[in-house]
């Protein structure tokens, strides 16, 4: 076997070094009853050949994004990513490292981090960033545990713009946790009255921008009602690059910031793994949850770097910890890192006006279908369309078009009537006008 | 000036930084890096983007008003900031990584190159479904494999790591709990527990309540039943790591299970471990319930200086129904991806969701490129070899260093204390922090909590003999040293790495979480003369 170094006369010398006579001797504290006789009825080992082979004809099964014109977003975006990026990550040094708890042959791992924890707090508006969470679905859950620890109240109000899959994040937690979760109903067009849901007893109030069908929320009043009543504003994004363009959640008066990095720097790769971003404000550190990464000096007065904070982690404070996270998203952070670092503020913003133009662009598009009404009034590069016949349909029917074209809200909020026709569509800077065309004259069609 | 055989200099002091000032601060090979924020600038951009044409924007009253104050570099200057900060970082492909119950093993490029097959990395999770049809295989597959393995007839794929993974067992186990009408509120933890089990059990608020390990460093069944007795009808779960953290198998395991289920309690295994028994026995057959396995370590997706792992969670078939969304039913057309609750059917009743989409799906393809690599008789090997070099190192060292339970086999990773440390002014840490001026990464350090000054070494499979040899060398070279009392040697170790001992109260005392614009200055800088 290639990955195994030790030649059987390796291992007779070494069993004999170790007085045994056969390795299962070693293994004879295992019950008698769970031990394996033989071999598992799987496949033997394969050479390389064979196995890139295999893997390649799963992978020739699935459409790629880069394809075929593509429109789908909903939490998850195609971006283009410099080829810096994907080489640099695969840099033995940080690809094949543990989590830097020696700090003295970990600068590499530590400086990226400081660097990301200060590229995050300033893109959100905020004080302090963590070094990343699994991913925005699951920081948002641990924003809100957060917000329960600080407020010392434990309801949560969701946003009916939260992404059905984060609130079902948070739902799930809070029910067997014992906390109480108040979701508004789904809020296409960005008017639900939240602020009448804030009260007392309320320790967060949730609330995604843009939503998941696209729509700039102002936070403004969201956070000032908050706030009057002891609670927190807790932001949510999924797609980052609109920071470059939109007022930052900080500046919109959030007190924890938490989205989905994976449009800086990190592919696709059918939803994971990406890297959550996590910010608050300084009076809040030691109630985050994660690692954080900070600046300190060695026994000569270098500057160097270490994790700290770390007794609210798990691994010092157990069961008192601020949260179980333990291994978190280091490497899709080096990537976001690193392609942030190439972009800086002004390719960010750049970046961010040319999603933003290419969706106006398709929204006049698509909006000049017959049968298409655009939902929205305010959005970054995600917007929504309510058809005149289920959306599911439709994009099965666009497929056949050889277009992806955009997330029917149905397959994530089923059977829930009003929302059967509304499609979430995205366009991004990797689209072209010819993109955009066929889409429209696709879908002209498949309405017709 | 003390040197060794190579008649290279050995001291300390004339070796570190004393030895040979540079203007730059650089030594050779080994560059200084500042931040990006010192040597970026706001004004540029490294990637060559067009502006659009004019156009109306629609953003409302939310356009951002300030621009956003990141520095950046050009290509060539990231390629060289990055480059540098990499050579500051001990890694797998750069010596052997001995951290105890992290699983530093090779991590194959195959395993990479498969990953970024357009057709698994550049497919988006909410594209129709009948667009992935070899996506859903392959997760189906790999549960499959998951499955047969730890013999258990559910997987639940989208934990994202390890902790995540206890997470989704323990909230199975809680709404199995809730369906049967109770909520015991107790959970049983072995003391040598890793942090992440007690840590988990609280996020849901349960009360978690200790066993105390036998002299062997082992669970008594006897005082598991005692802690059920004490708090009979109220005992939800137990969460033990099989093999322990003591590079023990729990031997009594079989028994522990049967007196956690005759309390109608279940038994959550740690699988952080199982890479020891992988094709040598089945979780399934030992009476777990359920069990999540960490791909970053078992099946070798790259640990990434912390992350993503990918920790997905085997059922038994108590548990089964409640496996969060989404799942996968073998359906007569091939795997079914179930995504909402209005997609389940009779008798699946899962718990919730536990992140958004549908898991790492990145590891997912390394970890079945690693395991259709190995197969059923190489990851049967590969525990083995694991379990070999582990105990190779026990017998090397064994002698000079103290075994806490005495000399007897160990499973994958190998235990010692720091009794044989006893008067010779060397800690743990210290003794640690030397490893790193002979090139070694440090063991797992004062974990588990049960004994003193803990030591906990697992070399894995991927070390040869020849590796395994002069790390046990150079062991004994540094307990003979401390031994005879060469103290400086240890005292301030590391004097060689790119830094020495970092001051960590320092850094907890007056968090400097980000970089700072300094600021402008108000005085005109003195005039050079």
């Amino acid at each position: 076997m290639r990955y195994l170094p030790l030649s059987d006369s390796d291992r007779a010398d070494m069993l004999a070094r170790v007085g045994v006579s056969s390795v299962d001797e070693i293994f004879s504290d295992i019950p008698e009853k769970a031990r394996i006789d033989g071999l598992v009825d799987l496949p033997r080992r394969q050479g390389e050949m064979a196995v890139e082979r295999d893997l390649g004809r799963m992978a020739a099964r699935n459409i790629p994004a880069s394809s075929v014109p593509f429109f789908v977003g909903a939490g998850a975006y195609k971006h283009h990513v410099p080829a810096t990026v994907d080489h640099l990550i695969q840099r033995s040094e940080f690809l094949t490292s543990y989590t830097p708890y020696q700090p003295e042959i970990t600068q590499g791992t530590l400086q990226y981090l400081f660097e990301f924890q200060t590229q995050v707090a300033e893109l959100t508006g905020m004080d302090v960033a963590n070094a990343s969470m699994y991913d925005g679905s699951t920081g948002t859950a641990e924003a809100v545990l957060m917000a329960h620890r600080v407020t010392r109240r434990n309801k949560a109000v969701l946003s009916g713009g939260l992404h059905p899959q984060y609130r079902a994040v948070v739902e799930g937690l809070s029910g067997l946790a014992g906390d109480a979760v108040e979701s508004l109903p789904a809020d296409p067009t960005g008017t639900e009255d939240i602020l009448s849901r804030i009260d007392d007893e309320t320790s967060c109030v949730v609330v995604q921008s843009p939503s998941f069908y696209g729509e700039l929320i102002d936070l403004k009043p969201i956070a000032d009602k908050a706030h009057q009543h002891g609670a927190l504003l807790i932001a949510v994004f999924t797609e980052v690059v609109s920071l470059g363009l939109v007022e930052s959640p900080g500046a919109q008066g959030a007190d924890i910031v938490v989205g989905e990095g994976q449009s800086i720097g990190n592919p696709l790769t059918f939803g994971g793994p990406y890297v959550g971003l996590f910010a608050t404000k300084q009076k809040y550190i030691r109630q985050m949850p994660g690692r954080l990464c900070g600046e300190t000096v060695d026994a000569e007065g270098k500057r160097g770097f270490v994790l700290t904070l770390s007794t609210r982690e798990q691994h010092i404070r157990r069961d008192k910890a601020t949260s179980n996270i333990c291994t978190n998203s280091g490497l899709c952070c080096l990537a976001f890192t690193i392609h942030m670092t190439l972009l800086g503020g002004t390719g960010l913003s750049r970046l961010a006006r040319i999603n933003h133009a290419n969706a106006v662009k398709l929204k006049k598009l698509l909006a000049a279908v017959p049968g298409v009404e655009v939902l929205n009034r305010a959005y970054f590069n995600e917007f929504t369309l309510r058809l005149p016949k289920p959306a599911h349909d439709v994009v099965e029917a666009l497929v056949a078009k050889g277009i992806l074209g955009g997330v029917p809200v149905s397959r994530l909020e089923p059977g829930i009537a009003g929302l059967e026709n509304l499609l979430v569509v995205a366009s991004t800077e990797v689209n072209t006008d010819e993109d955009r065309a066929a889409f429209a004259a696709a879908l002209k069609e498949v309405l017709a | 000036m003390s040197m060794n055989t190579q008649g290279r200099p050995t001291s300390p002091g004339e070796a570190g930084e004393g030895a040979h000032k540079t203007f730059t601060g650089n030594k050779g090979l080994a560059m200084e890096e500042a931040l990006l924020f010192e040597i970026g600038r706001t004004d540029i951009t490294g990637v060559d983007l067009d502006e659009p044409d004019e156009f109306e924007p629609e953003l409302g009253s939310l356009a951002r008003k300030d621009p956003v104050e990141l520095a950046a570099l050009s290509e060539p200057e990231a390629m060289r900031h990055y480059v540098r900060l990499s050579t500051k970082n001990y890694a797998i492909d750069s010596g052997l990584y001995p951290l105890g119950s992290c699983t530093m093993k090779h991590n194959p490029r195959l395993n990479e190159k498969a990953a970024r097959l357009p057709g698994f990395g550049d497919i988006h999770p909410l594209q129709p479904l009948s667009t992935v049809p070899g996506a859903v295989d392959l997760i189906s597959e790999l549960g499959h494999w998951l499955m047969v393995l730890t013999g258990m007839s559910a997987v639940a794929m989208s934990p994202k790591a390890g902790a995540h993974g206890e997470l989704c067992g323990m909230m199975a186990i809680k709404a199995a709990h809730i369906a049967a009408g109770r909520d015991p509120k107790i959970v049983l933890v072995p003391e040598s527990a890793h942090g992440t089990n007690p840590a988990t059990a609280a996020l849901l608020g349960y009360q978690v309540v200790a066993v105390d390990a036998r002299e062997d460093g082992t669970v008594d069944p006897g005082e598991v039943q005692a802690r059920i007795a004490e708090h009979a009808g109220n005992v939800a779960a137990i969460m033990l790591t099989n093999p322990n953290t003591c590079g023990i198998f729990e031997r009594d395991i079989i028994e522990i299970a049967a007196a956690v289920h005759e309390a109608d309690a279940y038994f959550y295994c740690d699988g952080a471990n199982f890479n020891a028994i992988v094709g040598k026995a089945k979780p399934g057959d030992l009476g777990v319930d359920a069990m999540h396995i960490n791909l970053h370590k078992t099946f070798s997706t790259p640990h990434g200086g912390g992350g993503p792992g990918a920790g997905p969670v085997v059922l038994s078939d108590r548990l089964a129904p409640f496996a969060p969304l989404p799942f996968i039913r073998a359906g007569k057309d091939g795997p079914v991806l179930v995504e909402t609750e209005a997609g389940t059917e009779g008798g699946e009743k899962p718990f919730g969701r536990m992140t958004a989409f549908h898991g790492q799906m990145g590891m997912f393809v390394r970890a079945l490129a690693y395991m259709k690599s190995h197969g059923s008789d190489g990851l049967k090997q590969a525990s083995e070899d694991a379990v070999l070099n582990a105990n190779y190192v026990r017998v090397g060292l064994e002698d000079l260093m103290s075994l806490p339970f005495g000399s007897r086999w160990c499973m994958h990773e190998v235990l010692f204390d720091d009794t044989f440390l006893k008067d010779t002014g060397v800690s743990t840490l210290d003794f640690a922090k030397a490893m790193i001026d002979e090139g070694y990464h440090p063991m797992t350090m004062y974990f588990p909590l049960v004994v003193h000054g803990a030591m906990l070494i697992e070399p894995t499979e991927s070390e040869s003999r020849a590796s395994l040899d002069l790390f046990v060398a150079t062991l004994r070279d540094l307990v003979m040293s401390a031994k005879r009392g060469e103290t400086e040697r240890f005292s301030g170790a590391p004097y060689l790495a790119p830094r020495r001992r970092l001051d960590e109260t320092r850094a907890a005392r007056k968090p400097i979480l980000k970089w700072e614009r300094p600021a402008p200055q108000s005085v005109q800088p003195e005039a050079a003369e």
